[in-house]
């Protein structure tokens, strides 16, 4: 049984180190802040912003002044700093933000991650993705395995045009677990149920043993 | 010398003309100068260059500003949420210059700080990098990204003194400091002008010498994704 969004997610925060700055991207990345492990203090950066990000508001908490990078609206903690934006991504060029974690629509098994734009199709940009990938210690992707075609999105190569260039250190699917080689993947971790011949069979990058 | 102005109109009324670049603050709809762009949008200036993060929606921010034909380019990191402007993008009505939001906060920045250009990781080996000159530093390639100089900047603090020294709130600082020092006059709105001294001088963020006009007024200040959490 391979795992769901949130196993997904759960799975991800097990990646974090107590002390840790760390960047989380929209969709099943966001999830991870529920699972952050017991005894493990780690501070979440909002690219627009903001060090120490809370939780969503309660309704009369709303404050139209303080959203998150997918534009939502948070809250603060009491260990929160606001900044701006030349300052944030600063941090993030900097090499001062541990690890994003982030969504994909492609990864190549040297690496090579797009996640922002489908020619002709997509074109919304890549907001703060490329600086993110380019400048933190460690690039973690959090994806379904295949899309909804059923084809395997960890490539050889990838077809859609790139995010950064061997960025990605690791891979964190519904069947299981991979990091980037020299020579093509390393299973890490399968997800409970998944089989070794699975995985290979949904994975069209080369898989080294 | 006086910096406060009664509205937008005022304070903008000697400084617009067709073709300029002007550099917005703001994030999302989050700390965008709406009653500048509304003036603006009432002006009528025309082929307009903005650099600014994003391009507001339909009906809001930057937005306003595409309904009526007046912008010409973009130069921007996300571009979502905003229909019309993918109509005037994809029929070629309206150019765009992406630029990775890092990228952008960084280029704005430098145009304030006199830098012509700088080298950043960013990018590279990425759409963004063709044309750009790329350079090794220490066994690591980097690609040159010019500094913005914009004609002017409009931005949105939370207040202001009369001299012009500002503070902004929580997340709607964005963009608005380095879109501030980059234009050659930068006019701002604030919720509320304070006498000098009534600021904590150890706590102004932008340094009134970055802005020649202030006005009041009220802000909407709309929210693009009301999220809350289960009771």
């Amino acid at each position: 049984m391979a795992w769901d969004r949130n196993q997904m997610a759960a799975r991800a925060a097990q990646e974090l180190q107590d002390g840790w700055y760390v960047n989380l991207g929209i969709g099943i990345p966001t999830l991870v802040s529920n699972y952050i492990p017991e005894g493990i203090e780690v501070t979440l950066q909002s690219e627009n912003g903001m060090l120490g990000m809370g939780p969503f508001p309660a309704e009369n908490e709303i404050d139209a002044d303080l959203i998150n990078a997918g534009k939502q609206t948070i809250t603060e903690l009491p260990h929160t700093a606001y900044f701006d934006s030349a300052t944030s991504f600063g941090m993030i060029r900097g090499g001062k933000i541990a690890m994003a974690i982030l969504g994909a629509m492609e990864v190549a098994e040297n690496g090579d991650l797009a996640n922002w734009m489908i020619p002709k199709k997509l074109i919304k940009g890549m907001g703060g993705a490329m600086d993110l990938v380019a400048g933190v210690g460690r690039v973690v992707v959090v994806m379904d395995h295949c899309n909804k075609q059923g084809e395997s999105k960890i490539l050889r190569q990838c077809t859609l045009p790139l995010t950064g260039q061997r960025v990605v250190d690791r891979i964190i699917t519904n069947l299981g677990v991979l990091d980037i080689e020299k020579g093509g993947l390393r299973i890490i971790e399968l997800a409970p149920n998944v089989t070794r011949d699975e995985l290979h069979a949904a994975t069209e990058a080369r898989i080294i043993e | 010398m006086k910096k406060v102005y009664t509205n937008a109109a005022d304070a903008l009324n000697d400084l617009l003309f067709d073709g300029m670049t002007i550099a917005a603050g703001g994030f999302g709809l989050c700390g965008i100068p709406e009653l500048l762009l509304q003036a603006i949008k009432k002006r009528g200036t025309k082929d307009l260059i903005f650099a600014s993060n994003n391009a507001g929606v339909d009906d809001f921010g930057i937005g306003v500003l595409l309904q009526t034909h007046q912008v010409k380019k973009m130069i921007s990191s996300y571009v979502g949420e905003n229909s019309e402007f993918m109509r005037q993008y994809l029929s070629g009505e309206l150019e765009l210059e992406f630029t990775p939001q890092g990228t952008l906060a960084e280029r704005m920045r430098a145009g304030g700080c006199g830098i012509p250009g700088f080298y950043t990781k960013t990018g590279v080996g990425t759409l963004i990098a063709e044309g750009k000159e790329h350079k090794d530093f220490d066994g690591e390639t980097y690609i040159l990204e010019r500094g913005i100089f914009a004609d002017l900047s409009i931005v949105k603090a939370w207040k202001a003194d009369t001299t012009g020294n500002a503070v902004f709130r929580k997340t709607a600082r964005n963009f608005n400091p380095p879109a501030a020092m980059c234009g050659k006059i930068c006019v701002i709105e604030v919720e509320e002008i304070v006498k000098p001294g009534e600021l904590d001088p150890d706590s102004i963020h932008l340094p009134s010498i970055y802005v020649h006009r202030v006005i009041q007024g009220h802000h909407e200040k709309r929210i693009e994704q009301r999220t809350i959490r289960a009771a």
